[in-house]
């Protein structure tokens, strides 16, 4: 039982790495990003491959498998920057996809969907089981606390600050002389680094990998963190980690109670469930559960309103055409 | 012929064949891209529950194919109008990226409804051996040819729809112009309603006549949502004639990749596809400007 608990605890935290990764991605930099289990799934084979092809040490496997995710993120975002949210939201998807096709059909480097096995993980031969994911959690618990504190000062810099300038409106950013291109390439490689990492820490802890467990739930299990926690919001985006794991791992409890519910129906129903928490969540609570708080604008008290409330309906209105 | 272009013309016919398949599920998406503006990853499901409507009525009802294609439009068309006003309708106002993550999750329940009740092995559909027919040294299945004319025939209705009924120029005209439609007093939640019906019924002929080819299961739809987007994305996302175009290039474009490429790798040339276009030139072949 304190092994299947620390197991989930070190899950959430690989899922609050994730979602901090998407949150500059998303929260911050407003671009949608529907492939982060692609970015998840480069990190994994990356660290892995390093790790048993080439017998590299897992600290350098894994901060590879964290630079090429970037470099991959960089290249996603190239194509990607001056394109509609829309396209970016399928290109992203495919993205993800291809990633499954090419990870599937490789058999030479990533022995298919057979999947890898035999990943190492640090200490795993000397320590008994339960100390080595003791060993483990803590790795996990530093390395989401490290990316916390990073997250919060990128999100209080001046860098964040633009990001979340273009968010909210990528013309008045690019008058105010920003160049939206190149922010928008390094706020994906960022996330995409969180999101390769987060996929070498997942592979060097279960030691398996394989394409079947990059699919595109996993990217909901992310955005649903996210929104639990509140969009835009680092302490938010760990908080709903947890809290989907919990929703995650609730479920496995719950359904073999429900009667006459063989094994594919249980796992249909659990991801029927996750489905629909997510649109639940998207309708009723778009900004989360937590919304992101904006510092306050200090308004000088003697200061009249210089927009008649008329014009200032009118331009709250507006919306740059795409 | 020599055999290296013998195989080319094969795999040519193939890609056409491929292509005018493709085409049907294409142009469900691009309609209701032009009509309501966002990409609806919720096709993939819509493509799943067609096959299976079309499945249960051919294989277990023992109906003809032609009648089980359409009862696979008309069940994924009626998922798509109820699920359309139950879910989706309510995202429009957040915007089109919270409406197409709603799809996405939207995609995955009705995926999951279908593997509730049929599971995961795969099933085909009841359909008589033939022998291929020949000609000269290219090869061509009877049931191939039978799906390309079903698929002929719902794009030939589709267009005769769109062009001489008031319904289809309305749809055209809320497509082109929301606001202008809506001074000239068309119910854009008609017409909303309508394109669901007809898009997710295409969706569903669609997803039938790719498992004719082959054997389904719930993910029967997902697998080929890459290609389906590719098409509408090379073409133009938002043009009808774009999506045709574009469904025939990608289906050709993945058949002769067949020549130095696993066909494993077949669904990821959509991929290279879509980032080929929206490089070169991001409108696609007939669409609307795709920049911001």
């Amino acid at each position: 039982m304190e092994n299947y608990l620390i197991a989930m605890a070190v899950s959430a935290g690989i899922y609050a790495l994730m979602a901090l990764g998407v949150n500059v991605i998303w929260g911050l930099a407003g671009m949608v990003n529907l492939g982060l289990v692609g970015f998840f799934a480069v990190g994994a084979y990356v660290s892995a491959l390093l790790t048993l092809k080439l017998g590299l040490p897992i600290a350098v496997g894994m901060a590879s498998g964290a630079v090429l995710t970037a470099a991959v993120g960089v290249a996603v975002a190239l194509v990607t920057v001056r394109l509609r949210g829309d396209y970016l939201a399928i290109v992203t998807l495919g993205f993800a996809e291809t990633i499954r096709i090419v990870a599937s059909n490789t058999l030479w480097l990533t022995n298919g969907t057979d999947g890898i096995s035999g990943i190492a993980g640090p200490y795993r031969g000397s320590l008994s089981p339960a100390a080595f994911n003791l060993t483990y959690l803590a790795i996990v618990t530093a390395i989401v606390a490290v990316t916390f504190v990073l997250a919060e000062r990128l999100r209080a810099s001046p860098f964040g600050r633009v990001l979340r300038a273009i968010r909210d409106d990528e013309q008045v950013a690019a008058i105010a002389g920003k160049h939206v291109a190149l922010f928008k390439v390094k706020a994906f490689a960022i996330g995409a680094a969180a999101l390769g990492l987060a996929g070498a820490l997942y592979a060097h802890y279960t030691s398996y990998i394989a394409p079947d467990i990059f699919v595109p739930l996993l990217t909901l299990y992310i955005k649903l963190a996210l929104l639990a926690g509140g969009l835009g919001n680092n302490r938010g985006a760990i908080v709903g980690a947890f809290a989907v794991v919990f929703l995650l791992e609730s479920t496995r409890f719950v359904i073999p109670l429900v009667p006459g519910v063989s094994a594919v129906q249980g796992a249909a129903l659990r991801e029927l469930l996750i489905a629909t928490a997510l649109i639940v969540m998207l309708r009723y609570r778009p900004r989360g559960l937590i919304p992101e708080r904006l510092p306050r604008i200090p308004v000088p008290p003697s200061t009249p309103p210089s927009v008649p409330p008329a014009a200032a309906a009118s331009t709250k209105n507006y919306q740059p055409t795409a | 012929m020599p055999p290296l272009l013998a195989e080319v013309a094969q795999l040519v016919v193939n890609g056409m064949m491929a292509g005018a398949i493709l085409a049907v599920p294409a142009i469900g998406l691009t309609a209701i891209y032009a009509v309501l503006r966002f990409p609806n990853f919720a096709l993939a499901s819509h493509a799943t529950i067609g096959a299976f409507a079309g499945y249960i009525a051919n294989a277990k009802l023992g109906l003809p194919i032609l009648p089980s294609v359409m009862v696979a439009f008309l069940a994924a068309g009626a998922v798509g109008v109820v699920t359309d006003e139950a879910v989706l309708k309510q995202f429009r106002p957040a915007g089109f990226i919270t409406t197409a993550i709603a799809s996405i999750a939207l995609t995955i329940a009705l995926e999951n409804i279908v593997r509730f009740g049929f599971g995961n092995e795969l099933r085909g559909y009841a359909l008589p051996i033939e022998r291929d027919w020949r000609f000269g040294s290219i090869r061509v299945g009877p049931q191939q040819v039978q799906n390309l004319a079903i698929a002929a025939v719902a794009m030939a209705a589709l267009f005769c729809f769109l062009t001489f009924t008031r319904t289809g120029k309305a749809m055209r005209a809320v497509a082109d112009n929301p606001m202008l439609a809506s001074i000239k007093g068309i119910n854009a939640d008609m017409i909303s309603r309508l394109v669901n019906f007809v898009g997710m019924g295409l969706a569903g002929l669609g997803g039938m006549l790719i498992g004719l080819d082959t054997t389904i299961d719930p993910l029967t739809g997902f697998r080929s949502i890459l290609s389906v987007f590719a098409a509408a994305v090379v073409g133009g996302l938002g043009s009808i004639p774009g999506a045709v175009i574009g469904a025939l290039t990608v289906g050709i474009g993945e058949e002769l990749c067949l020549l130095f490429l696993s066909p494993d790798y077949r669904s990821a040339v959509g991929f290279v596809a879509i980032l080929l276009v929206l490089t070169l030139r991001p409108r696609g072949i007939l669409g609307q400007r795709a920049d911001a």
